[in-house]
């Protein structure tokens, strides 16, 4: 053993190497942080491109008959009009069918899987959910397009090739594994002493389920909600694809609309040169659509925290 | 003295023990009709595009003709895209997670960047193109490369690898830690030999399920301008490409029916290779993820 041990020359000739490594061990922290700052430098990046270009915008098109103009006709050879309002009911109309789609599919598997399903069935209907989840959404895109479509104009015959139901639905499909996981995480964090106290004082599970575990998980089931309509709002592949691009200011959901999604593809994949007011309106449509969607994803942390029980 | 009407008693039990009946079936119907959806989708992509499915299918590039569209230029673009992506976001996203586990203080500046990587993680897609467009495609002069799409997507799905590295990292017992500590390692030797192992298997998977996301992605592709009709093989980062959902979508948009079966053969691919990356992040998760 002892010839194994260095000896006292080797020990000084080593520290030297002990003081690279403690540079190194200086170094460390301060390179991750850097690394660390990227995400927070894509946000400044994500904000500082959307507000410059959105100013440019501004400069050709005012801000008033932006926000509050009823037409969006930029192609318009005789005279363009920038009014975002028509993008934006198109882009509320897809969320409100996903809403009602997937809200009452979402809530009832979560209540499924937190308060009825054996610990077999869990184990079998987690996974295909998080299949569901994983789908691309071109996928769901093609099969609104090709399916949804064709099969809701059997029911609706006045329904267009391109509408607002057919990718509202399909909308609806892709969130509702977020809902019904989002808000069985919330439910199951509800302790099983409480769910046993009204189980021992004689409630059904039904009960239990919808006046003791509801009520209880609510902020979480509320979080899950508003964080899927985030994600129907930013949604854009499906939207591109079955449901048109005719903006419209009205409550029609059986003809061609266009979401703010929907436009800024169409935009990217046409011939509109760089630099004229169409490109620039891209940046509008995105800056529009970036503070929907912070406002709502703020909200859902808000309503998360806000009304949070704790055990 | 009876207390109780048992009569009454037993009637209410009984109507209140079948609703709950009728809901259980209610709630488990709701969720079977979820679950058919994705085997309607499964079952209506297989049986239009099985039939295109051939080498030649593999082996052509796009055309105008249907049968002769080939999906070999978007398949190897998607890989080309895969080996910017995955170096790129693994290394930025594993880096943040090591510095917000191991060395961020509890100060406002780290509090920021945790809030502002789960308010990322909220941003649609299609901004994130916006975003590529601006500065890699524009800015920094990368055209629709390999490289610029690259970029975009690494940042697209940054969040989701810095999130799931954190919890391989959390997942790693603070005894362990301690005893290397107490083996006179430094923090650092700590990280790289004791906690970054055992924590690899996790931080793969998760970094492979980002990745999954990352070759289904569309919307910053179309944003950026990547191109879908292409006749050649990228041959470096700073070439142009194409992609398969881009692939896919240029045909799903065709309005004659025979394109909208070939992009059927197209999601079949691209539903394969993502099944095959899930596939390997799980036998990861089984096979190296160690309990403590």
């Amino acid at each position: 053993m002892a010839e194994q041990r260095p000896s006292v020359q080797e020990m000084i000739a080593n520290a030297g190497a002990k003081r690279n490594r403690k540079t190194l061990e200086k170094a460390i922290p301060v390179v991750l942080f850097i690394i660390a700052a990227i995400s927070v430098l894509t946000t400044l990046g994500i904000v500082f491109t959307l507000i410059v270009e959105t100013f440019i915008f501004f400069t050709e098109v005012p801000f008033f008959s932006f926000l509050f103009g009823t037409e969006w006709l930029p192609f318009s050879n005789t005279e363009a009009r920038f009014g975002i309002l028509p993008l934006i009911v198109g882009t509320l109309k897809v969320t409100f069918i996903a809403v009602i789609v997937a809200v009452p599919l979402g809530l009832s598997a979560a209540i499924y899987l937190s308060e009825y399903a054996s610990d077999t069935a869990r184990r079998i209907i987690k996974p295909i959910l998080e299949v569901l989840a994983g789908v691309p959404t071109i996928v769901y895109g093609y099969f609104a397009l090709t399916f949804v479509t064709p099969v809701l104009q059997q029911f609706i015959p006045e329904l267009k090739i391109f509408n607002a139901i057919s990718p509202g639905i399909v909308v609806g499909i892709m969130i509702i594994p977020m809902i019904a996981s989002l808000s069985e995480d919330a439910m199951s964090a509800v302790p099983n002493s409480i769910r046993e106290g009204a189980l021992g004082m004689g409630s059904t599970r039904l009960e239990v389920a919808l006046k003791i575990v509801l009520p209880a998980a609510l902020s979480g089931i509320l979080a899950s909600i508003v964080l899927a309509m985030s994600r129907a709002i930013g949604e854009t592949m499906i939207v591109s694809l079955a449901a048109g691009s005719t903006p419209r200011f009205d409550g029609q959901f059986t003809d061609s609309i266009q979401t703010m999604t929907a436009y800024i593809v169409q935009v990217a994949t046409g011939d509109a040169g760089y630099g004229t007011t169409i490109y620039y309106s891209i940046y509008a449509v995105g800056f529009t659509l970036f503070l929907f969607t912070l406002v709502m994803n703020l909200l859902a942390q808000r309503i998360s925290k806000r009304f949070r029980e704790e055990y | 003295m009876r207390y109780m009407n048992n009569e009454a008693v037993m009637k209410k039990m009984n109507s209140r023990k079948i609703v709950n009946l009728i809901f259980k079936g209610i709630f488990l119907f709701a969720t079977i009709l979820a679950l058919m959806t994705l085997a309607v989708l499964f079952y209506r992509i297989l049986s239009q595009g099985i039939g295109y499915l051939s080498w030649d299918f593999f082996n052509n590039f796009a055309s105008r003709f249907p049968e002769k569209a080939g999906i070999k230029a978007a398949l190897i673009g998607s890989i080309w895209l895969m080996a910017v992506v995955a170096p790129v976001s693994m290394f930025l996203g594993i880096g943040s997670a090591i510095y917000l586990e191991e060395y961020a203080k509890k100060n406002k500046i780290n509090d920021f960047i945790r809030v502002n990587i789960s308010n990322l993680a909220g941003v649609p897609s299609v901004v994130f193109g916006l975003l590529g467009l601006t500065i890699f495609v524009r800015a920094l002069a990368l055209g629709n490369s390999v490289l610029a799409a690259g970029f975009t997507m690494s940042l697209l799905i940054l969040p989701v690898i810095i999130v799931a590295s954190q919890e391989a990292i959390r997942a790693v017992p603070s005894e362990v830690r301690a005893a290397s500590y107490g083996m006179g390692a430094t923090k650092w030797q700590t990280i790289t030999r004791v906690v970054l192992p055992s924590a690899i298997p996790g931080i793969l998977t998760g970094s492979i399920l980002a990745l999954s996301r990352a070759i289904g992605e569309t919307a910053p592709l179309v944003v950026i301008g990547v191109p879908v009709i292409i006749q050649f093989l990228p041959s470096g980062v700073f070439d142009t490409f194409t992609a398969l959902p881009m692939q896919i979508y240029d045909w799903a948009k065709r309005p004659q029916a025979d394109f909208q079966n070939v992009a059927s053969a197209g999601i079949i691919v691209l539903m394969s290779v993502l099944l095959l990356m899930n596939s390997v992040a799980i036998l990861i998760r089984n096979k190296f993820q160690k309990r403590y």
